[in-house]
């Protein structure tokens, strides 16, 4: 068995026997990781708080057949301010299951990891209406599905962009349309994220076409993806109506 | 013995902790107090709760805790139920009694904020270090928490 040392951001851990934890991570050099932490539901266990989900860590390893052992781990950046906040929790937890969906095990990925890092570090630092949106389409670029957003992506004309359709690689004029409507504003933003000008659209309060931003991002993961994402599904920093009786307390 | 276990043990129809009544112990008991209420993952930590013998008060099992990214929200927890109780039994203060980890802090932030609108004190329990323990083994989560939630020594 060899021994290895990495970086990794935990994704989720599950609950392995009486004291024992399997836990996720994505890692800079070997992919995505799955190892066991021994012990960690003790209290007096020292790594326990480290490999909470979100956490950004280094590791040293134990290579094993089917699971890996953890055997030493020290904090980056536990990101507080993000798990305070249920709006970025759940921002960060939806950057959290694109990483995983996009990373294979033994398959280095310094590139994913690090724009992953950074989006937790600026999420850590602002609130950032529109970071999730960003994300997804920065994720899309780096994995070859880089939408067409300066002419149509049927007919390659220059005219307005209308439409949105992932499968069609991009957004469509007003003749070729199908898809998703989409607004100028929306359409617009997805070229600043793309062509260099992310800093200044993060810096942008959210808004109807912030809004639209995202959706239109996550709906192209989906479709890219092939799946539905889990954490799109529940939005904790509201709490639902339906939740409620009568509707009382939301 | 193990099926007997399963046809006999029922859920209380309160607070849903594990009973082989329709009420659990703890509900059926006009001595313990109504008005607090301890929220909590599951059955297991009401045994743990009680160990402590500090509280006198009601529980409420949740049955687990928010975790977006294993597609459990809200509508997979008794959090509808626990409205329902608070609204019926007069309850004045709520303790989020879930674990001290992600999905159980992301739970006691969502109940908060929930809960907050219903003019309820709610409480969260402190994190801090094992009694019995040495600072210099501490992880500096625990550690840091514990220093966040200091309080002024009574002399």
């Amino acid at each position: 068995m060899a021994q290895y040392r990495d970086e990794g951001v935990v994704i989720r851990t599950i609950r392995l026997g009486e004291a024992d934890r399997i836990v996720t991570m994505v890692s800079p050099e070997h992919g995505k990781i799955r190892a066991v932490a021994k012990g960690v539901r003790k209290t007096k266990s020292r790594i326990g708080a480290r490999l909470e989900p979100l956490s950004h860590v280094s590791l040293l390893c134990w290579q094993g057949r089917e699971l890996d052992v953890v055997t030493q781990v020290e904090l980056i950046d536990a990101f507080r301010p993000v798990r305070e906040d249920l709006h970025r929790l759940g921002a960060a937890m939806t950057m959290l299951e694109i990483v995983e969906q996009f990373s294979l095990e033994h398959h280095p990925m310094p590139e994913l990891f690090t724009m992953l890092v950074r989006a937790l570090e600026t999420l850590e630092r602002t609130a950032a209406p529109m970071l999730l949106g960003a994300f997804c389409w920065k994720v899309l670029a780096l994995e070859g599905f880089a939408p067409v957003v300066d002419s149509c992506a049927r007919c390659g004309e220059d005219g307005e962009l209308v439409a949105f359709d992932a499968a069609d690689g991009g957004f469509l004029c007003r003749r070729c349309r199908r898809g998703q409507a989409v607004s100028p504003g929306a359409v617009e933003l997805v070229r600043r994220v793309l062509g260099g000008g992310l800093a200044g659209v993060l810096g942008e309060p959210a808004g109807p076409a912030a809004q639209e931003m995202e959706h239109l991002a996550t709906s192209a993961v989906e479709l890219h993806l092939d799946r539905r994402l889990r954490t799109t599904r529940h939005h904790l920093a509201e709490p639902s109506a339906s939740s409620a009786p009568g509707g009382q307390g939301a | 013995m193990i099926v007997e276990v399963k046809e006999k043990t029922v859920l209380c129809s309160a607070c849903f902790n594990v009973t082989v009544s329709p009420l659990c112990p703890i509900c059926a008991d006009p001595r313990r107090d109504a008005t607090q209420l301890c929220v909590v993952e599951d059955p297991r930590d009401i045994v743990a709760v009680e160990r402590t013998r500090e509280f006198r008060g009601r529980y409420h099992v949740l049955g687990g805790a928010l975790s977006p990214i294993e597609g459990v929200g809200p509508e997979q927890l008794r959090v509808r139920e626990l409205l329902a109780r608070i609204e019926a039994d007069e309850v004045a203060e709520v303790i989020l009694c879930t674990n001290p980890n992600l999905e159980g802090d992301a739970t006691a932030m969502y109940l908060a904020r929930l809960l907050r609108p219903l003019g309820v004190k709610v409480t969260r329990i402190a994190s801090g270090l094992p009694v019995g323990g040495d600072l210099e083994y501490a992880d500096e989560l625990t550690l840091g928490r514990a220093l966040e939630g200091r309080r002024e020594v009574d002399a």
